[in-house]
């Protein structure tokens, strides 16, 4: 959806704009507030119909199939699934959409963007199919960290061992773990 | 030339392919005209109620190539009852029996159903292209009849339509001897079709330029059937939402690389960014890209893609794309000509990410565009006046601002001036809408300025009739006039009555029409047929002093040989207060209803979608030599 391009700031962001927009109004003036603005337009053409403020009926023009199209992609992202990340070391956590991501590669990938400053992805060992383990790797000192998360019944799991699709429903919370803690993980397991 | 023989002044007429042109030869004589009629292999009709189906099946035993367009623009917007009309069966019934060579059908904006399709597959033996746009009322066991009978298809495109999902069989009925596809559009079809029917069809299709799946088809039959189709020009992609790394994707890369010759890119259902760059080999070569169903795709993801496509001619993308992102198809895009920029966001008071910078943006960087489509929330007069200078070759210029009624948002002033420079610099201009703020000012720059316009989009605009008539005067060339909410009442639609029968159609809803009105110009006007829509209760009203008519809500006048519709919804029977003069208004029984020819108006009432008050049509029966 639009909002989330947010971050890039869009030019004009609401209230802020319309209160220091400069007009050729007396100062003092009502037209200087946003809604005796919109007042002022529809007042001078009080012939018309009445401007709809809600939504009227086919408007705006966009198409049916159009419109349903979006909807659906909507209705699927809107099924977020945001889970608390932690990072072993990091002075704060992060939040991550599960739902957004199609599979382990791409979770993994978007945690190494998020702590990019400290943290590689790095493949350890050739994969069967699916699940290859991965491990984040810290460039700096080299300190490697292991991708965990807490599980529906509380348990700390490792993360790849089961189908992502159940990985969403089942996970929590995330926890990049220093390696050096997650002895009893056995991170080189052999997937199946 | 009457000395030539028949053959001959038939050669001749073979140069001329453009309707309009042979419709003028064949006017000249009798003779003229039979040679004309019966060498003619395109026929387009504009409006499916201007003339009968069976008139032209007769007239033209000989057409190849039929296009018929049925529902008015609006009825795109929900603003046309869904039982209005616009049946197809009449068409293919009348040309099942009087033009057995029909190759291609194409309809848009019509009622098709499976019968029709049904009868249209086995009704054509050397049938090769089917094209249905934004149609509705048939399933996928339709498609199935065409699939299994047509066996010189070439193209089935559907486009935009709503087709009822009945299971995947319909693509496993194209024969193994069907081997002559071109184009295969489903991206409207909302099921599942079957995997290994569709690679199977597309390795017998060795002609095949244009591929566009639906959602249902994963990366990995995409990739399997790209393998098969290194000379496929055109793509709408299935899904794109699987995970990046599997085999899918290596295999997905390495087939795209083979397809040197695709220029056009569409699809990209719940694409994910991460897929994206599997695209970017191709990007250099595309000249058609639409991203406007991918609103996963943030600014910065859809940068990464543009700014690759040097050679863009046609971009479709959602406003996610933001200022910064047309600045970036400016600086890219040098050969642009369509730009369309759809709302991600349909909440009228809301914001969109591009605003009257991207616009400017683009006109600066982007000289060959000449058809444009944006969405957006606030513009300016300054802002429109530098896009007309800087692109004075628009054809096509639509803009919506979301908010009715918008003001300039810098200097709180209509848009008049802003409209007014892109007709008075853009010379060509043959389409406009129109929207934000607008006064009487602005129609009459448009009357004054924009003498090649056809189409003309008005929505909650100007202040009086003056608008109006500014237009229906100074449009020369006008053809189809579309205006809703704005405040034109019977005087600007009597203005220049005579107009309408060089029109295709004039629509009106939500404006200050009475019935009257109505009344007055189907008296004066016995070649249009004028379709009242009202759909709300004002029975009460109905008896009262007709000088307070209720105003109508919905018009549409179209130019018509055809006559009264005998299929508009549900008839039934009203009673008006007669009027002196031509007999404009009578009372009606049913009986007298279907007997056209009489000369005498009609005043049949029906009611739409159950509403007490009925709706009216006021019809001119009337017998015209074709």
């Amino acid at each position: 959806m639009s909002t989330s391009s947010a971050d890039s700031s869009p030019p004009v962001s609401g209230l802020d704009y319309d209160d220091t927009a400069l007009t050729l109004a007396l100062p003092g003036s009502s037209t200087t507030d946003a809604s005796d603005r919109k007042r002022a337009g529809a007042a001078s053409h009080a012939d018309k119909p009445p401007s709809p403020k809600a939504r009227a009926v086919g408007w705006p023009p966009v198409r049916a199939y159009r419109r349903n199209a979006l909807r659906e992609d909507a209705a699927a992202a809107e099924a977020k699934r945001l889970v608390k990340v932690a990072v072993d070391g990091a002075p704060y956590l992060r939040k991550v959409d599960l739902a957004a991501h199609g599979g382990y590669a791409p979770l993994l990938r978007a945690l190494h963007a998020m702590f990019a400053s400290c943290l590689a992805v790095h493949r350890a060992g050739e994969g069967s199919e699916g699940t290859a383990a991965m491990r984040l790797v810290d460039s700096v000192n080299g300190a490697e960290y292991v991708p965990t998360y807490e599980d529906k019944d509380g348990d700390w799991m490792l993360v790849g061992d089961v189908p992502w699709k159940m990985f969403v429903e089942s996970c929590k919370r995330i926890r990049l773990m220093k390696s050096s803690e997650a002895v009893n993980l056995s991170p080189r397991r052999s997937f199946k | 030339m009457t000395y030539f023989p028949e053959e001959v002044v038939e050669h001749i007429f073979s140069f001329l392919p453009a309707q309009r042109d042979r419709n003028t030869v064949s006017l000249v004589c009798k003779v003229w005209y039979e040679i004309e009629r019966l060498s003619r292999r395109r026929v387009f009709v504009g409006n499916c109620y201007a003339v009968r189906a069976g008139s032209v099946a007769r007239r033209f035993p000989n057409v190849r190539a039929l296009t018929v367009k049925g529902k008015p623009h609006f009825a795109d917007f929900n603003l046309v009852p869904p039982d209005w009309g616009g049946y197809a069966a009449p068409w293919i019934e009348a040309a099942a029996r009087g033009c057995p060579g029909l190759e291609e059908l194409r309809m848009k904006r019509m009622v098709v159903t499976d019968e029709s399709l049904e009868l249209l597959a086995r009704s054509f033996p050397r049938f090769r292209a089917l094209v249905l746009i934004s149609c509705e009322g048939f399933s996928t066991d339709g498609l199935a009849a065409i699939a299994s009978h047509c066996k010189l298809l070439r193209e089935l495109d559907l486009q935009e339509n709503e087709v009822e999902d009945r299971g995947p069989r319909w693509l496993s009925c194209f024969p193994d001897s069907c081997t002559s596809l071109v184009s295969l559009n489903f991206a409207c079809i909302k099921g599942e079709v079957n995997a290994g029917s569709l690679e199977r069809l597309v390795s017998r299709s060795p002609n095949l330029r244009s591929l566009r799946l639906n959602r249902s088809v994963s990366v990995d039959t995409l990739a399997k059937i790209l393998m098969r189709t290194p000379n496929l020009e055109d793509l709408g992609t299935g899904n794109l939402t699987d995970d990046f790394q599997t085999e899918s994707y290596f295999k997905l890369t390495s087939a795209l690389e083979k397809c040197k010759m695709l220029r056009s890119l569409s699809g990209f259902w719940d694409a994910s960014p991460v897929c994206l760059s599997v695209i970017y080999p191709l990007c250099v070569q595309l000249t058609g890209l639409n991203l406007s169903y991918a609103p996963t795709l943030d600014a910065s993801d859809l940068i990464k893609m543009i700014s690759r496509c040097v050679k863009l001619q046609r971009l479709w993308v959602l406003d996610c794309i933001s200022d910064k992102g047309l600045q970036v198809v400016a600086s890219s895009c040098k050969d642009l000509q369509e730009l369309r920029v759809f709302p991600s966001d349909f909440y009228v008071a809301g914001f969109s990410a591009v605003t009257e910078e991207g616009l400017v943006a683009v006109s600066l960087g982007c000289p060959k565009l000449n058809s444009l489509l944006y969405f957006c929330h606030q513009m300016t007069n300054a802002a429109l006046v530098i896009v007309a200078k800087n692109c004075p070759n628009f054809t096509r210029f639509r803009l919506c601002i979301l908010e009715p009624g918008k003001p300039d948002v810098v200097t709180n002033q209509p848009l008049d001036e802003g409209f007014g420079a892109i007709v008075r610099e853009c010379k060509g201009l043959q389409r406009l809408s129109i929207s934000g703020l607008l006064t009487d000012k602005v129609f009459m720059y448009i009357g004054k300025y924009a003498k090649q316009l056809e189409m003309l989009s008005i929505a909650f605009a100007g202040d009086s009739d003056k608008g109006m008539m500014h237009v229906m005067n100074g449009c020369k060339n006008l053809r189809k006039l579309e205006i809703r909410d704005s405040p034109f009442g019977d005087a600007a639609l009597l203005g220049n009555f005579a107009r309408y029968e060089t029109m295709r159609s004039l629509w009106m809803s939500s404006c200050n029409v009475t019935l009257k009105g109505c009344q007055v110009l189907a008296s004066k006007m016995p070649m249009l047929n004028v379709e009242v829509i009202n759909e709300r209760d004002g029975s009460s009203e109905m008896e009262e002093n007709n000088e307070e008519l209720p105003k109508v809500e919905k018009l549409y006048v179209y130019r018509t040989t055809a006559g009264a519709r005998d299929d508009a919804p549900n008839f039934m029977v009203g009673r008006i207060r007669e009027e002196a003069g031509r007999g404009v208004a009578t009372v009606v029984s049913s009986s007298s209803v279907s007997s056209a020819g009489s000369g005498k108006a009609t005043l049949v009432c029906l009611p739409y979608l159950g509403a007490i008050w009925p709706g009216i049509i006021i019809h001119h029966p009337l017998y015209f030599a074709f």
